[in-house]
């Protein structure tokens, strides 16, 4: 089955093509760009061109795979709403992965700690024995995560970004969610043909309750 | 392709409300919108990011009302619109995401539209073909501004707009200050209704010769909110009784006094027969009744929109885009921004280099 995996839970922005089939998962063609801000710029064309680089249509996709984060909201909503988009209009499931998984699974044996950025000096993160998470995914200051960590290694770019606070060697690989990982992650679901799931983000922060600011005149002469 | 009539589906997601409207040439069938007005209403204001993910979590079932509505699928339309701007950066960027997926599941072509002018462009769902040249003049919560249509499809030029406070932004803070609900548009406008629109006089903001000069078609509201607040604290520490009924009047009577002064003569000074008013203040009766009657005296037509297509809706993203698509306008590329400022002369994205 031909299904197509995204992730904008972090700054990279992540769509690939891959081939579920009853043994694994075959990558097709994969996009990967670290855009800041620019997720709602790159992900469709990125899509457009994993499909296209193949041959492919989107009429040809089986199912969607989408990183619910957690991440900085304003991206990861274009991954989520993308991918809800895709599945409504090519009426295929949609299938919910946590985005700190998509790094842990493929982050190698033993105990480790997946860490992104947060923003606003924090961290989201989560532990994972053997690419299987330990904990439920939080957010936090890099320090508060520091003191209570019992971890061989660290990956992710908030890994990166604290390693000094962190205390822990960060190996370099993975830095992003992985998009042949995050559809791994969902590849007995597809091949049950389990039901569709909403894709709903892991914010794990209450908005911001400050309303929005007088606007700026539209035009002046 | 019917170029004439052309099913567009249209996304807004500028503010708090999720539209998905579907359009027929100048048709309307269908206008789903699902508001988060609501949650809100307790901080007196639009929060952007609860807007932001409340838009996230109505898309799908929007898009499902609007097409049941329309009874048309994805795969019928002639083209996908949204509002690329300006509006909420984050709210914005949900609308435009979609926009592309749909449009690129559905193999569509898509348009990245000015919200400005799908506020001109909906009035031809009621009223039919737009003359061009018009003036139209938008009001609302978050935008105040003058527009000459030269030409629907590209050619939109501003005139003024406020240098302060919009319209909108005015009614829901003098209403704060009465004790009445948010938004206050509404209920200031019934207010109005029993009290006396000549008790307090109030400033008209940039109507003095002398401000004319720089801002003839500008407007300013903050100092007139200023003016009931104060008239306001004066009769409260005089331990007297606010009269909500005629300070809502003649606040009411300053706003509708300028707007419409300014617009009808935007229209004579460019020799323009045509006024189009549009935006959630248009819903005020009072501003329809003065607008039309003062400009009955100078032969100039006004139009207005009926109030659910005044306020953002989808709809009026997608008469946009039938508009555009009639007159053979290029469509957007799949990397278009959403642009929160988006400058009111941009009608729609072509390309980002255009932009
Ligand atoms: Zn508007």
């Amino acid at each position: 089955m031909l299904v197509l995996g995204v992730d904008t839970a972090t700054a990279a922005v992540t769509a690939v093509f891959a081939e579920v089939t009853d043994d694994g998962v075959r990558e097709l063609a994969t996009e990967v760009t670290v855009a800041g801000q620019a997720h709602g710029e790159r992900l469709a064309p990125a899509i457009e061109t994993v499909l296209t680089a193949t041959g492919h249509a989107p009429a040809d996709l089986s199912a969607v795979v989408a990183g619910t984060g957690p991440g900085p909201f304003t991206g990861l909503r274009v991954g989520l709403v993308t991918a809800t988009a895709l599945g409504q209009t090519l009426a295929i499931p949609t299938y919910d992965v946590c985005t700190l998984d998509a790094l842990g699974a493929v982050a190698g044996p033993g105990r480790v700690l997946v860490a992104t950025d947060a923003r606003r000096k924090e961290i989201y993160w989560a532990s994972y024995l053997d690419g299987v998470r330990q904990t439920e995914p939080a957010v936090a200051k890099p320090a508060e995560v520091a003191a209570g960590l019992a971890v061989d290694r660290a990956v992710g770019d908030g890994a990166a970004k604290y390693a000094e606070v962190l205390g822990v060697p960060v190996a370099d690989e993975p830095r992003y969610p992985v998009g042949t990982a995050l559809v791994a992650l969902a590849a007995d679901r597809i091949r049950a043909g389990a039901p569709t799931e909403t894709l709903v983000p892991r914010y794990l922060r209450r908005p911001d309750v400050t309303p929005a600011a007088a606007p700026k005149p539209v035009s002046t002469r | 392709m019917s170029v004439d009539e052309p099913l567009v589906l249209g996304i807004e997601t500028s503010c708090d409300e999720t539209g998905i409207g579907v359009v027929r040439g100048t048709t309307l069938l269908a206008d789903a919108v699902a508001s988060s007005m609501s949650e809100h209403a307790r901080y007196g204001g639009v929060v952007p990011e609860v807007a932001s993910r409340a838009h996230l979590a109505a898309m799908a079932g929007t898009m499902r009302e609007a097409l049941d509505t329309a009874g048309v699928r994805l795969s019928d339309v002639d083209a996908v619109a949204v509002t690329a701007g300006p509006g909420l950066a984050g709210a914005l960027l949900v609308g435009v995401a979609a926009a592309k997926a749909y449009a690129l599941a559905a193999n569509k072509p898509l348009y990245g539209v000015n919200h400005l002018s799908a506020h001109v462009a909906v009035d031809t769902l009621e009223h039919g073909p737009l003359p061009e040249p018009a003036i139209a003049m938008l009001v609302s919560g978050g935008h105040s501004s003058l527009l000459m249509v030269e030409d629907l499809a590209g050619r939109v030029e501003p005139l003024g707009a406020t240098i302060d406070d919009a319209a909108g932004e005015a009614f829901d803070k003098v209403a704060r200050l009465l004790g009445l609900p948010f938004p206050g548009g509404p209920p200031i406008d019934k207010a109005a209704r029993d009290g006396d629109p000549v008790a307090i006089d109030f400033p008209r903001g940039l109507t003095s010769p002398r401000d004319l000069q720089r801002h003839r078609f500008d407007f300013s509201f903050s100092g007139l909110k200023t003016a009931v607040a104060r008239w306001v604290e004066a009769r409260e520490r005089s331990g007297e009784p606010v009269p909500v009924d005629d300070v809502a009047a003649s606040f009411q009577e300053a706003v509708c006094d300028v707007l419409s002064r300014k617009a009808i003569d935007a229209c004579r000074s460019n020799g323009i027969d045509t006024l189009l008013i549009g935006g959630g203040v248009a819903a005020n009766s009072r501003l329809r009744a003065m607008a039309t009657e003062r400009a009955e005296r100078y032969g100039i037509r006004v139009r207005v929109p009926r109030p659910k297509l005044c306020t953002d809706n989808g709809a009026m993203v997608a008469a946009l885009g039938s508009h555009l698509v009639a007159a053979a306008v290029p469509p957007s590329t799949l990397d278009i921004p959403a642009d929160s400022s988006l400058p009111v002369t941009t009608v729609s994205l072509a390309n980002r280099i255009g932009a």
